[in-house]
């Protein structure tokens, strides 16, 4: 395999691996945590496209010829603000849920919620 | 000052809201809000006139030329976006206090307008920017504060749903990161005007490929088109009723902005009908949305969740309008967005003086609501009439252009399918008008006066829209009409 690839592999693995957690699990909790490595394997896409083989960090100095693109690690520092919001107002939801339902697995949420009409 | 606006009708929205939470006193907090939106209404309509003026406005942030520097770029397309979204915000917030009395615990009334003010500058973020990241950062921003606006209503089922908007809303807007990503490799740029140029030179290669699929999918999810509208349902229902009326007027036609931006400006006419079959793709998932939706929408018992049901079956007809991918399908999709954005604030408003007379807005407690609150119903019927598409309201000015893009492209099954779905239309239609006019109040039910004027007039404003742009077309389909033809042919007429 080509090493350049490598990266990309575990970007899709950890993708898939997240977005089948989030179907997969009744768990709220659970179902934060494969969204969060849902996004944590497009930030690191965003990384690897960035790196220039033998890149250093981009920084005037001589003797330094090649860098590495900062753009996609610069929007990746807006990402990760972003996916801690999400979390946190997750889990403040989750807070409030177990409150009203005294459970966090979604189907018994979702029986109770029939019940109710 | 006046060259600023662009940015000012994002900013001014945004600063308010840390105003609104230092106040912390409802009445103070409305004020503020009402003023920031107005203020964004005034400088919609003020760039509106300038762009039909003068043509496209690009404001540089900070003073860096795109597209190195980000750049808010209004052209005809998103300045109607803009008006649409400025309009329909203003109204609702200045029908809401005597409404969230009812719903929201009044020690909390001043985080609601923060967070609607927030999700106002998301909404107008996304329109006005011609960054393609941004798109992504104030899709997030509204999206956020949307779940906290629906997980206000007073059901617990509204945290469920505002949760499960959440889990969906955040794989959407991750999925938008990914494909812009994937365009920024193909291309190194992140201006969508350079990005269209440069990807038009790339030609369809495997990245450009996917990064169209994921990036359908990802407004798709935001957008509710079937069948990727699970979250909408239940949201819609359990918000409170300004919540709803802002959110289906506002959040779904923004998105349906961005998917119409990326499909027709990025990726190109060329790329995604011809090369790579978009058509096909969403011209079915259009039509079973007409459908299904709208038949789900006839089963059901509660008037908000069949309002919510009707709402996917509309996307349906806007997504239509995309996927012909002509200029007359795609003038018929925008003048739709505007069009229903104000029938269905019209109809939610509605349900939100029955909200506050009434408190349910199960379709049984609503026997003989014609006696009881005759303006209220009236408003019921008008908006209605609009959503079935009844000659003289705005609901048949934008069927009718639909109907004339079928035809134009040569689907004449297409056209015959919208005319049997607004069949559908006016059958839950009907079903609600039955029972308000014609069955007898339940007994014993306690007397009921009408709703305030503060909530009446929006309403009528917007009934009165709904039959006044059903008439006079001349500002919706003379200015979609413009925006069409730039979008299909990068160039208005």
């Amino acid at each position: 395999m080509d090493p350049g690839l490598y990266n990309y592999w575990v970007v899709i693995v950890l993708m898939m691996s997240g977005l089948y957690v989030v179907i997969a699990r009744s768990n709220l909790v659970k179902k934060l945590i494969g969204l969060n490595v849902f996004q944590v394997s497009v930030i690191m896409f965003y990384i690897s496209m960035g790196k220039v083989d033998g890149g250093t960090a981009p920084i005037l100095e001589d003797g330094f010829e090649i860098y590495s693109n900062p753009v996609p690690h610069v929007l990746m520092l807006t990402a990760i603000v972003v996916g801690v919001a999400t979390l946190a107002l997750a889990l403040a939801l989750v807070v409030r849920l177990y409150g009203a339902y005294g459970t966090i697995e979604e189907d018994e949420i979702a029986e109770m919620d029939d019940q109710d009409t | 000052m006046i060259e600023h606006l662009p940015i000012l009708q994002i900013l001014v929205p945004m600063l308010t809201a840390p105003l609104c939470v230092l106040s912390r006193r409802p009445l103070v907090s409305w004020g503020l809000a009402l003023a920031a939106t107005w203020f964004a209404l005034a400088t919609s309509i003020q760039l509106l006139i300038r762009v039909l003026a003068e043509g496209t406005i690009s404001y540089e942030l900070g003073g860096w030329p795109p597209p190195w520097g980000i750049e808010l770029r209004i052209d005809l397309v998103n300045v109607f976006v803009l008006l649409t979204v400025t309009a329909i915000s203003s109204v609702v917030l200045t029908a809401a206090p005597r409404s969230l009395e009812k719903e929201i615990a009044e020690q909390r009334h001043y985080l609601f307008y923060a967070a609607y003010l927030l999700c106002m500058t998301g909404l107008l973020g996304m329109t006005a920017t011609g960054d393609a990241f941004n798109v992504f950062v104030f899709l997030e921003i509204s999206s956020l504060s949307s779940y906290i606006l629906i997980s206000m209503g007073t059901h617990r089922r509204a945290l469920h749903a505002a949760f499960q908007y959440l889990v969906m809303g955040t794989l959407g807007g991750t999925f938008v990161l990914l494909g812009v990503g994937m365009l920024y490799m193909v291309t190194g740029t992140l201006n969508i005007v350079d990005m269209g140029a440069r990807l038009g030179e790339v030609g369809p290669n495997r990245t450009v490929l996917v990064a169209l699929a994921v990036i359908v999918v990802g407004t798709s999810i935001k957008l509710a088109l079937f069948p990727l509208h699970s979250w909408l349902p239940n949201a819609y229902t359990y918000a409170p009723a300004m919540v709803t009326a802002f959110l289906a007027a506002t959040a779904t036609k923004v998105a349906y902005y961005v998917l119409v931006r990326f499909v027709f400006r990025v990726f190109g006419v060329e790329l995604a009908f011809t090369a790579l079959r978009l058509d096909a793709v969403l011209m079915p998932m259009a039509i079973l949305a007409m459908f299904i939706a709208s038949t789900v929408a006839i089963y059901q018992s509660d008037v908000k969740r069949m309002l919510a049901y009707s709402s996917l079956a509309q996307i349906g007809y806007m997504v239509l309008g995309l996927s012909l991918a002509s200029v007359t399908g795609l003038t018929g999709g925008i003048v739709h967005l505007f069009n229903h954005a104000i029938m269905k604030s019209a109809l939610f408003l509605a349900l939100a003086c029955v909200v506050l007379r009434i408190g349910s807005t199960k379709l049984d407690d609503l026997r003989g609501l014609g006696q009881r609150m005759p303006l209220t119903s009236a408003a019921f019927v008008g908006g209605g009439l609009g959503l079935i598409g009844v000659p003289m309201t705005a609901g048949f000015v934008s069927k009718w252009y639909l109907v004339l893009a079928a035809l134009e492209g040569g689907f004449w099954p297409v056209s015959v399918l919208i005319l049997l779905s607004s069949l559908l239309a006016v059958i839950y239609i009907w079903r609600v008008v039955e029972v308000i006019y014609f069955q007898s109040p339940p007994e014993g039910a306690a007397a009921v006066k009408e709703a305030p004027w503060s909530i009446l007039v929006p309403t009528w404003i917007l009934v009165g829209a709904t039959f006044y742009f059903g008439i006079s077309t001349s500002l919706t389909v003379g200015v979609a009409s413009k925006a069409a033809a730039l979008l299909v042919n990068g160039d208005a007429p």
